[in-house]
């Protein structure tokens, strides 16, 4: 039935993505601008894209335009845009200037978005970017994280309760218009050869901070991944929620000691201030929410996206592998070096042991 | 390691002959066969537990080198995995080779020396497939899931791993969670048991859960309520057999005789147990007593042949009083059989 649908899905013509200045929806763009199946896609963000998403953008229709205001529903209607990619979820309040433009961007701009999407008729197909994050993080949750499983207390820190509040409107959104097919993407944290965020800034640490007693299970998904499964859930029909991460897991200290890392273990309330100073000092942009990923780990389960989207993400620890080889990291000592020492060791050993021997038989001599 | 030491002074003639070790060390197939293929995780484990092992390499200079050598060897490379990080861990966390090489390591002298514990009935464990194996729960601390695991891993023909379920207390609490988790050890919740079985393992319970390792030395083997039998469901749900697992010594270890309360809620744990020993004695009391210890997996219950609704709280009730019934009773049988409590 799911086939069937897909089947009779039509590709979208003119499609609307929010959030373009920012790199992952100025590539979803790019990609689906180059489709020729699709007449027009329409870019919309509040700030100039610079740099390498401005360089990805010629072919998409930039409009300059804050989506939290009601201007953006003339947008739609006007464009009769028949799908919108909302990806203009940001996940830290630095690059929103703030922790506080960085809900009005999150909430009011989902809202209005939202709001905006449901007077225009001609929109049939809602993607919405969310994460794992919605699951929260704690010892009484399950050790995998499936598409149902409820939220047990509202986590704490801005994104994660940003992203809870996102769902909610979602939903209301889905009861209204029940004939558009909305997708809601829970992305793992990101990581890849060219991925900026403060997971991928904080592995970048030459001493990387964990919290003492916890070794939490964390997974990512690679950018790239993140990037493909958005434009087939914009071109295909895929209604529901997906978890979007690489299968696997990596153990915190296991992917710091894979970058080439010093984990330096503090008891929880000494990284609370570490974490705060970071980020008061702008080294690191830390939330709790992601202080609570970094203690209790967070794992979800794949199977619906890969049954549903016929795709494999790369897995959590070929996807930080490629994070490690694009950034230049690993181990501190290379292969060779390892194998060096290993010799010394092992020659070492073996010098001792004879040592031993030697000095346990002159002694059994002894009458 | 000390015990071997003399005994190589006291052979050394032996290391003059090559090829009489050769022989012995190749006789030996624990040791022979053990090294030579390829995988030194288990084999290491194995060997070292092994009493005739040690035997041979005491016997000869040469062939304890090889073996020494050999751990060295196994040692570093076990190291150089840990340092770089590049060992696998399943989507619970569970650490097989951590596992292996380090707990089972702790735990064996106390399975085999200090408790004796002698098991029975493995074979109502599969060797292959899920299986949800329901325990008593004694011993002021959970020592009696960690025998059980490291039976499973040492006399299970098949070396199985025993993914036990943990109270949520376990894994809010640092050291212990992570620890956990490494071993195996999941939250006691439908969902993981559910995956757990789902993925064929072996899934260890202990429904009683702190009511059954904290009650009073007064009221040992005396089975505690069953929860709300959610494990009876997991089992229905995922059509795998539940294996009664009678435990016998475990309670004698720690014998409780009270519980601070206002320092357990200080501490935030479930009770501050004091023992004959504990606190008094200090670290000295948190020696357990070297009880003899009796493990039996009974007859599994065909869950698949059952024709019960695992969202019925009346068949999933009669089910878990079932369990505790054979439990209870294979308790007092084997406590007779035991005689002696040392």
């Amino acid at each position: 039935m799911v086939l069937g649908a897909r089947m009779h899905a039509v590709a979208p013509r003119v499609v609307l993505v929010t959030g373009v200045s920012r790199y992952f929806a100025a590539q979803v763009a790019a990609r689906l601008a180059a489709d020729p199946r699709i007449d027009r896609v329409v870019g919309v963000d509040e700030t100039e894209p610079t740099g390498v998403a401005a360089s990805l953008l010629p072919a998409v229709d930039y409009r300059r335009a804050d989506i939290s205001s009601p201007g953006i529903a003339r947008l739609v209607t006007d464009a009769a845009v028949d799908t919108v990619l909302h990806l203009a979820v940001v996940a830290g309040p630095t690059g929103a200037g703030g922790r506080d433009a960085m809900k009005e961007l999150n909430v009011i701009g989902t809202l209005q978005l939202l709001a905006a999407c449901q007077h225009a008729p001609t929109v049939r197909r809602l993607v919405v970017r969310s994460s794992t994050a919605a699951y929260g993080a704690s010892p009484r949750d399950p050790a995998i994280f499936t598409e149902q499983t409820a939220l047990r207390a509202m986590p704490r820190g801005g994104y994660a309760k940003d992203v809870v509040e996102i769902e909610g409107y979602v939903r209301g959104f889905r009861r209204r218009r029940p004939d558009t097919a909305v997708t809601v993407l829970r992305f793992a944290p990101f990581v890849g050869s060219r991925a900026d965020t403060t997971l991928t800034r904080y592995f970048s640490l030459p001493v990387v901070p964990t919290v003492l007693g916890h070794d939490p299970r964390i997974q990512f998904v690679h950018a790239d991944d993140a990037v493909e499964v958005t434009c087939r859930a914009a071109r295909e029909e895929h209604p529901g929620d997906f978890n979007v991460a690489g299968p696997g897991v990596l153990l915190l200290s296991q992917a710091v000691r894979r970058a080439g890392r010093v984990p330096w273990p503090m008891p929880d309330p000494a990284m609370t201030t570490v974490a705060q100073l970071a980020r008061r000092s702008g080294l690191v942009d830390f939330s709790l929410d992601q202080l609570d990923f970094l203690v209790h780990g967070r794992v979800v389960d794949v199977r619906r996206l890969i049954d549903d989207f016929g795709y494999s993400p790369r897995s959590t620890p070929e996807a930080f592998d490629d994070f490690i080889a694009g950034h230049g990291m690993g181990a501190p000592v290379d292969a060779g070096g390892l194998d060096e020492a290993e010799r010394l060791l092992r020659a070492g050993g073996r010098a001792v042991l004879s040592g031993l021997r030697s000095m346990l038989a002159a002694k059994g001599d002894r009458p | 390691m000390t015990a071997d030491e003399p005994a190589v002074g006291d052979d050394g003639t032996a290391a003059k002959d090559p090829s009489a070790n050769a022989g012995r060390a190749d006789g030996d197939p624990r040791v022979g066969a053990g090294r030579a293929d390829g995988d030194p995780r288990v084999d290491a484990g194995r060997a070292d537990g092994d009493p005739r092992a040690d035997a041979a390499e005491a016997s000869g200079g040469t062939a304890e080198a090889d073996v020494w050598e050999r751990r060295i060897a196994d040692g570093l490379a076990f190291l150089r995995r840990r340092v770089t990080g590049d060992y696998p861990v399943d989507d619970f966390g569970f650490d097989p080779e951590l596992t292996e090489q380090l707990l089972a390591r702790v735990l064996r002298p106390l399975y085999r020396s200090w408790f004796r514990v002698e098991v029975s009935g493995l074979d109502h464990v599969p060797a292959d497939g899920a299986a949800l194996l329901v325990g008593n729960h004694s011993g002021t601390i959970a020592m009696d899931s960690l025998m059980l695991q490291l039976a499973l891993l040492d006399d299970h023909p098949a070396h199985r791993h025993l993914r036990l379920l943990g109270a949520d207390f376990i894994f809010r609490t640092p050291m212990l969670g992570e620890f956990a988790r490494k071993s195996g050890a999941t939250l006691a919740c439908n969902p993981d048991a559910e995956r757990l079985l789902s993925d064929g393992e072996i899934v260890g319970v202990f429904p009683e859960g702190f009511k059954g390792i904290g009650k009073r030395f007064t009221d040992r083997y005396k089975l505690q309520r069953f929860g709300r039998g959610g494990f009876v469901a997991a089992a229905l749900r995922t059509k795998v057999p539940i294996v009664p697992v009678s435990i016998v010594g475990a309670e004698e270890i720690y014998p409780l005789i009270g519980d601070i309360k206002p320092l357990a809620r200080l501490l935030g744990i479930p009770y501050f147990p004091v023992t004959p020993f504990f606190p008094w004695l200090g670290p000295l009391g948190a020696v357990p007593l070297p009880s003899k210890w009796l493990i039996e997996c009974g007859e599994p219950i065909d869950t698949s042949a059952l024709d019960a609704d695992p969202d019925d709280p009346a068949a999933v009730f009669g089910l878990a009083d079932q369990v505790r019934e054979t439990i209870q009773q294979t308790l007092h049988r084997l406590l007779l059989r035991r005689g002696s409590t040392f």
